[in-house]
């Protein structure tokens, strides 16, 4: 069974009390149509299991198949540097159908951030080494593709319906008491 | 399951084809380390699939000077264009005449399916195999085993 080696810090982004009987970590790519799809389903996670839950976001960019899916980790990035990286995150996910730098821009100043910081900071690659830390931890714990899941740090091997999330989840929190 | 071929034995070698006129023997790439990944198919419908993720992972796997070969049942013409598809950046092998024949050398082949296993080895320069892996069937294996395998090679 693959094991999270890289255990959730400080550095991470996360949603939910970090005392949380669970913990989800998701490694996803913005520009995979299947984290797009999981994307809601988290949603569902996070709103039914509450201060139970403690979600992290990890980027894991698949660069060879999907062309914007490093500049969308790196402007994530960008906006976590203003406190932003959840709404970035959300904004992403919710206009991924039409995901360029163009639009990542736009993202940028929809959240009242400087459009031009975030051109230089992509074009000088001012984040692409904490998406790569986020990657390696990514590779050296097993990631297998995108979403990869890791509930209190085993990977979760079955699918990520909402389902079969939902048990899987429930039994940590289980397994936690 | 069939008798996957384990850590200290011999890797055996084997010649197939990797373009539709070029083959590869294994013997050839003696002196550094091998990773040959053995697949069920071409063309998984997932983003991630396991061939595609090795290929983001290619740049660990040169670190430790370590070259990675894919090997499936497909035949060459399929895996040139699954190759183009995913722009691999490493090579193919077509173990498809006579079907899986290496794949049954390694003990990484389904009868009843007609299919390569999920199964990785980690070869050393000298041709010795130091690790081997069967993964279930629909679970992509990661790389993360390849990679413990790799560091513990002798330097």
């Amino acid at each position: 069974m693959a094991k999270l080696k890289v255990p959730v810090g400080p550095a991470d982004h996360s949603q939910g009390p970090a005392d949380a009987p669970v913990t989800l970590v998701e490694y996803g790519d913005y520009e995979c149509s299947h984290c797009g799809r999981a994307y809601p389903i988290v949603k569902a996670l996070q709103k039914k299991f509450g201060k139970q839950l403690r979600f992290v976001f990890r980027n894991f960019p698949l660069r060879e198949i999907h062309p914007h899916a490093e500049a969308a980790a790196e402007t994530a990035e960008f906006a976590a540097n203003h406190g932003k990286f959840w709404d970035m995150h959300d904004l992403i996910f919710e206009n991924q159908s039409s995901l360029s730098e163009q639009m990542l821009v736009e993202l940028a100043h929809r959240l009242t951030l400087d459009r031009q910081v975030l051109r230089d900071a992509l074009k000088s690659g001012t984040f692409a080494e904490r998406v790569q830390g986020d990657f390696a931890s990514g590779v050296r714990s097993g990631v297998n593709g995108t979403p990869t899941f890791f509930i209190n740090s085993e990977r979760h091997d079955g699918d990520f319906e909402l389902e079969t999330l939902l048990q899987a989840i429930q039994k940590g929190i289980h397994n936690d008491k | 399951m069939s008798n996957v071929l384990s850590a200290g034995t011999p890797a055996p070698d084997f010649t197939l084809h990797v373009t539709p006129d070029q083959v590869l023997s294994l013997k050839e790439l003696r002196g550094r380390p091998v990773i040959l990944a053995f697949y069920p198919a071409d063309w998984s419908p997932v983003c991630g699939d396991q061939m595609a993720l090795y290929n983001e992972i290619l740049p660990e796997f040169h670190r430790f000077n370590a070259e990675l070969m894919g090997i499936s049942v497909d035949g060459v013409w399929c895996h040139a264009a699954f190759s183009r598809d995913r722009k691999l950046h490493f090579p193919l092998l077509a173990d498809f005449e006579p079907k899986g024949a290496v794949s049954k050398f390694y003990g990484a082949f389904r009868d009843g399916d007609g299919v390569s296993e999920r199964a990785l080895f980690v070869i050393d320069k000298k041709g010795a195999i130091t690790w081997s892996y069967i993964s279930p069937i629909a679970v992509n294996p990661g790389a993360d085993g390849i990679l413990e395998a790799l560091e513990s090679l002798p330097k």
